[in-house]
């Protein structure tokens, strides 16, 4: 089963998608890191992408949100912005959030201001001069606070977290910050089996209200997450389906196993 | 509702308004001889050392907070300097050796027939006072805006901020620059009428240089302390994730980079009259190097490590200097050497540290949520 974009494009609108991406490719000196990649994630979906070392899963990710720009291809967000032509801190403004592989929070602020600088909300220089939070924030804060299970931790210092601590507070960055669109790069990489679990269950009741992408190599995570899958493989899509559908086929069972 | 200032300003501006008021106090009224007496060569030495304080202050801020290592603060500092030294040489008039009333000694010498238009509107105190800040801010504007626009960072930056103000080091020892080549510019007579080598100048000059080191301070502080800073030191440990946050992360950069760069001006322009002589040697690499080590020896990311690094090296080298001569240089390394290997967060952070008992709460956090 090859991954057919079923979603068809009316003037240029993507209709029902959130994410839309058709015919990517970006090459880095001759080496194709993304082969006419083409991927359609529908508006409220919880999608698994998984895939061998260098199949392109932070690649695409980084072409999605903005720090590289793809050679050829369309790439629709919201069924017709086109993010191609936009930096990271404009698509990260427009509702895509991202979470990286390694844990990336601001290590000597404490929780409490990491959260606070992800807020969504007024990002311009000469506003964040003069003005502070709002009652109304601070309650947003402490609500997402209690979420990630930091509540106590709130005026530590990022840098003094656990591994997985981190893991969560830049899923609350990504929370408070309220994009539309979630992009997790293997969220569970180094946990416990304890944090792993409590990680599926945050990442089920953010997909409630929430369009989720979530890169993994952890089979029994994403088969926790119920979601389908995205099998990418050489920089395009090899395979797509529920994660028994895509166990099953030979391709994948090639790549994954045989060679 | 703004976060207004660290707790440390408090301190500091107290300190630094009671120095400016009691060092020019001790040299009027303690008879020479006393203890107590202050010299006025050491006055103007103390007032030398304070210009260092806030271009010390201004490399912090862009350093310490938003993780830019520039080490070519010193051409911003000299920027300003030579304005001011544009106008203490307009003022000379016909006072000078060759007497002419329309031009500086060092054109007369030259054999120019005219002032150059960029001298034209020196003679006038408020327009030398203007570009004291236009010069430096405005170049680090447009340096800035290419380098942050471009994403310039690191040991890049760094290299690029040195050869800027390698380039101006050589433009300026050029005698067709007409900035008085070599020599520069010297023999200044007086300051809005008042005579520079007055005793009353010199303390009022000495006071002048203390209070706006103190208001630099605040304003340093006010800054750190808002939501800017705030994204300034987020951009220092984590740029990407940062602009992943929506920030644009070259405005906060380019306003930094500027704010900075025209305090170091100032700095720069309280210097000359008080050592009564600017020339390219300021902006030697070695100079804006120099000022990175007070930094990073007194505390980078604290401000007040900043002023306390500049005072304390150079108090230290004017006493090597004078008693061995031969070593100073070698101090100044073992000293960085010293430091970096054993207190990597300089003297205030070493300060900081034994005042805390309870486990490390961050120097931006402190006292935050009272306030909040």
């Amino acid at each position: 089963m090859t991954a057919a974009v079923t979603t068809t494009v009316h003037d240029g609108r993507a209709v029902g998608s959130i994410l839309y991406l058709d015919g990517v490719s970006v090459s880095f000196d001759g080496f194709k890191a993304l082969n006419n990649l083409s991927l359609v994630v529908e508006r409220g979906e919880l999608r698994a992408i998984i895939g061998p070392n260098g199949a392109g899963k932070t690649t695409m990710m980084d072409v999605i949100t903005g720090k590289t720009r793809p050679d050829a291809g369309t790439i629709l967000f919201r069924e017709d912005i086109d993010l191609k032509r936009r930096d990271e801190a404009e698509i990260a403004l427009l509702g895509i959030g991202r979470k990286f592989q390694k844990p990336t929070v601001f290590e000597s602020h404490d929780v409490f201001t990491n959260l606070e600088l992800a807020l969504k909300g007024e990002r311009a220089l000469f506003r964040s001069l003069f003005f502070g939070l709002s009652g109304e924030q601070r309650n947003r804060i402490d609500a997402v606070l209690r979420t990630i299970r930091l509540g106590e931790h709130r005026r530590r210092l990022a840098g003094e977290l656990s591994h997985g601590q981190k893991q969560w507070l830049e899923i609350g960055m990504l929370l408070v910050q309220d994009p539309e669109l979630l992009l997790i790069d293997e969220p569970v990489a180094g946990m416990t089996d304890a944090e792993t679990e409590a990680t599926g269950e945050l990442l089920r009741a953010i997909a409630q209200g929430h369009s989720v992408v979530v890169v993994e190599h952890d089979m029994e995570f994403v088969r926790g997450l119920g979601a389908k899958v995205t099998v990418l493989h050489e920089g395009s899509v090899l395979a797509e389906g529920s994660l028994e559908q895509v166990q099953n086929d030979q391709r994948v069972i090639e790549v994954y196993l045989g060679r | 509702m703004p976060r207004a200032f660290p707790p440390a300003t408090w301190v500091v501006m107290p300190l630094l308004l009671a120095v400016a008021l009691l060092v020019p106090v001790l040299n009027l009224l303690a008879p020479p001889g006393s203890a107590f007496h202050v010299p006025t060569y050491t006055v103007s030495l103390l007032g030398k050392y304070l210009c260092f304080a806030i271009l010390a202050l201004s490399v912090d801020l862009v350093w310490g907070y938003g993780g830019i290592l520039s080490l070519g603060h010193g051409a911003f500092f000299a920027l300003g300097g030579y304005a001011m030294g544009m106008h203490l040489m307009r003022r000379i008039g016909d006072r000078g050796v060759y007497a002419n009333p329309d031009l500086p000694d060092f054109m007369v010498f030259l054999n120019w027939e005219e002032l150059p238009w960029y001298w034209q509107g020196f003679d006038m105190f408020w327009f030398a006072a203007l570009m004291v800040v236009l010069a430096p801010g405005t170049l680090a504007l447009v340096f800035g805006w290419f380098a942050f626009r471009s994403r310039v960072t690191g040991v890049y930056l760094s290299i690029i901020t040195q050869a800027l103000t390698f380039a101006l080091m050589l433009a300026f020892f050029r005698n067709d620059m007409g900035f008085g080549g070599n020599n520069g510019l010297t023999d200044f007579k007086d300051i809005l009428g008042f005579n520079l080598q007055a005793d009353g100048t010199r303390l009022t000059l000495f006071a002048i240089t203390a209070i706006t080191l103190a208001l630099a301070f605040a304003t340093c502080g006010y800054i750190v302390r808002s939501r800017t800073g705030l994204v300034l030191v987020a951009i220092r440990d984590a740029e990407s994730r940062t602009r992943f946050c929506g920030y644009r992360v070259e405005h906060y950069k380019l306003f930094v980079w500027t704010v900075s760069a025209v305090i170091a001006g100032i700095g720069g322009a309280l210097y000359v009259p008080q050592v009564g002589i600017i020339n390219p040697s300021e902006f030697a690499p070695a100079s804006s190097i120099e000022a990175v080590i007070w930094v990073a020896l007194g505390g980078r990311g604290t401000l007040w490590g900043a002023i306390l690094g500049a005072v304390g090296v150079n108090g230290v080298k004017s006493w090597l200097t004078g008693a061995f001569p031969d070593v100073w240089l070698y101090a100044l390394g073992a000293l960085f050497v010293a430091v970096t290997l054993f207190l990597p967060k300089g003297i205030a952070g070493a300060l900081a540290g034994l005042g805390r008992a309870r486990p490390a709460t961050p120097p931006l956090a402190v006292g935050r949520e009272a306030k909040a």
